[in-house]
């Protein structure tokens, strides 16, 4: 297991590497000088120089890297041109909201997945499936955005329920876990769970009836095994992959949060990400991408880790 | 005689074998849902395509007297927005402009992808490492983020949006088609081929391609409905189409400030968005079992 683990880990480094590259030219793809976008349009030649040098954007551009790379393995990631604080502090701060949301939004869409999905492959072919297939067909189907203004339509204009936008009363930034702030966690939450819900269904489902087709059941049956402790095989045999797709989702959840972050006004790294591309806040915009990217293959190391320690198959093949 | 004549006619094609193609064409219009699913889309591309002669109302005249009018009022069927123009008229021009970006990036990279990935495929060896590497770096961000930093450092605009949703499709083909490659390669036609002499471009030309286009245009179609929420998504951030051109995302982004005065007419763009992925997604589906002859 620890050869696995070490192995792995030595194989995320070059992707690391490369995500770092790539966050890096991002800022360096766009036409032109990086500060001609946050130059006043009447600013002198002398004060565009004297800029790009405070900034490095005279030197060629793999001394800029390797400068950049330096910093930021340091946790230095510059300061944000609109804010002036430095961008790590700013991103970590918008990414814990992204996780209450997340983690919200995935214990939902994850329960529903779950049980729509088992009962689905389980019960193929009949209406109980045919109910379960359509609604995660909805949801993966669903701009997830639109979904997100149609629930402010109900339980926000209409019937008044629940708050529209925010995370918290009065605007404050600091989360509790009370019913005053838990109120705006439940619409992103909801509309956030629909798409993974209806992924993990289509997956599990597809899991249940490849399981409950093979050999081995109808051999646990004609032992005169119940049918719950056959449930018990197929559960088992289905959550190395099942595992891996919501670990999977979860990552997307946190990457992906621009969309509805920007509908509820939430305040985490998808808003961020929003307003620093929208003030051409460009090293806030490549921290914040880099910290999602890190986060994201993080979280794919640490459910291929955990697969492999429930499936004993992965680590030898 | 003309009798005999009409039963050997009628009869011929019953002994004939039918191909594969046209036994999976057969099996999915005996699909009733990806029917209807094809319908209402061809419905759906026909009215975007023939709009100018539908005789709608313009879908760029506004104006301030009949702005947000309910759904239902008299000369406007499905209200008018929040500058006072016609909603149907704009929904039916909006298809224009979002099936072209929902599309376009995956017509793209399904012929990008679909290239790189049977050369990767094919060749095999250090172009296949050099190839596969590089899509491997584009899995360490979740789709959604990686559209949104190309489209953000590249800047609003119609081309900037399709360019960085082609870029986020082409590893995913890529590795579709690098799979399904690399699985038909050692076959024994592919070898007997060689054995002919045919050179390595026509063997990927004439005998891989047909074999390996199938399930990469099955996996293709599957992602429109994902472009098609990305893209509208890209256009409600602001950073697709610009105002005041119409197209679902941006339509639903300018309506956002309407929902207290008019929900139900600021909803309508997403439920086009809803309806043309849903239909993707089923035919799809519907595709795929037709293709998997197994059953």
């Amino acid at each position: 297991m620890l050869v696995y683990i070490a192995r792995r880990i030595v194989y995320v480094i070059p992707i690391v590497a490369s995500v770092a590259l790539v966050c890096f030219l991002l800022v360096h793809i766009t036409p032109g000088d990086p500060l001609v976008a946050v130059l006043p349009a009447d600013a002198s030649q002398e004060l565009a120089a004297q800029l790009r040098t405070a900034y490095g954007f005279d030197r060629p551009l793999p001394v800029q890297f390797g400068l950049w790379l330096w910093r930021a393995l340091h946790g230095d990631l510059g300061n944000s041109i609109a804010t002036g604080r430095p961008v790590l502090s700013e991103v970590l701060r918008a990414v814990g909201n992204t996780v209450t949301l997340a983690i919200a939004a995935a214990s939902i869409g994850f329960t529903l997945g779950l049980f729509f999905g088992l009962i689905a492959g389980y019960f193929r072919d009949t209406w109980v499936d045919k109910v379960a297939t359509s609604i995660a067909i909805a949801g993966v189907s669903v701009p997830h955005y639109w979904l997100g203004m149609v629930m402010v339509i109900i339980f926000s204009v209409q019937l008044n329920w629940l708050p529209a936008v925010g995370a918290g009363p009065g605007g404050s930034g600091a989360w509790g876990w009370d019913w005053e702030h838990m109120k705006y966690l439940i619409l992103p939450a909801i509309t956030t769970s629909v798409i993974p819900m209806g992924i993990v269904t289509r997956t599990v489902r597809a899991l249940t009836g490849d399981i409950l087709s093979q050999d081995f059941v109808e051999a646990l049956r004609a032992k005169g095994l119940r049918e719950t402790d056959v449930f018990r095989h197929v559960i088992k045999n289905a959550a190395p992959t099942a595992l891996a797709v919501m670990g999977l989702q979860l990552g997307y959840m946190l990457g992906g949060s621009i969309l509805i972050e920007t509908v509820f006004s939430w305040p985490g790294s998808g808003l961020l990400l929003n307003s620093a591309i929208f003030q051409r806040d460009l090293p806030l915009l490549q921290g914040t991408i880099l910290v999602l990217a890190l986060f994201f293959v993080a979280l794919n190391l640490l459910v291929d880790i955990a697969q492999a320690s429930i499936d004993p198959r992965i680590k030898r093949s | 005689m003309s009798a005999i004549t009409d039963t050997a006619l009628q009869a011929a094609p019953a002994t004939q074998a039918r191909g594969y193609w046209a036994t999976v064409g057969r099996r999915i219009r005996r699909d009733k849902v990806s029917m209807v699913c094809a319908f209402i889309l061809v419905l759906i591309f026909m009215s975007a395509l023939l709009a100018p002669w539908l005789g709608l109302a313009d879908p760029y005249q506004g104006s301030m007297i009949r702005r947000l009018r309910h759904i239902g009022t008299p000369n406007y069927p499905l209200g008018t927005d929040e500058l006072g123009r016609d909603m149907l008229a704009r929904l039916v021009y909006g298809g224009r402009l979002s099936l072209l970006i929902g599309i376009l990036p995956v017509i793209l990279a399904f012929m990008i992808g679909t290239s790189l990935g049977l050369v990767a495929g094919y060749v095999g060896g250090k172009l296949n490492t050099a190839i596969m590497r590089t899509v491997d770096v584009f899995y360490a961000f979740p789709s959604v983020l990686l559209a949104i930093a190309i489209s953000g450092a590249l800047g609003a605009g119609i081309v900037n949006s399709i360019v960085s949703l082609t870029i986020v499709f082409v590893p995913q083909i890529t590795r579709v088609a690098e799979s399904v490659t690399t699985g038909v390669r050692n076959m024994d036609f592919v070898e007997a081929a060689r054995a002919s002499g045919a050179g390595p471009f026509t063997i990927m030309r004439v005998h891989m391609l047909g074999n390996v286009l199938g399930p990469i245009f099955v996996y293709a179609t599957g992602l429109i409905s994902v472009s098609m929420i990305l893209a509208a998504g890209l256009s409600f951030l602001g950073l697709g189409t610009k105002p005041p051109e119409p197209e679902w995302g941006l339509m639903l982004n300018t309506l956002r400030t309407a929902i207290y005065v008019n929900p139900w007419v600021a909803a309508l763009p997403g439920a086009m968005i809803f309806a043309v992925s849903i239909c993707f997604n089923l035919l799809s589906d519907g595709m795929r079992s037709a293709m998997d002859i197994r059953n």
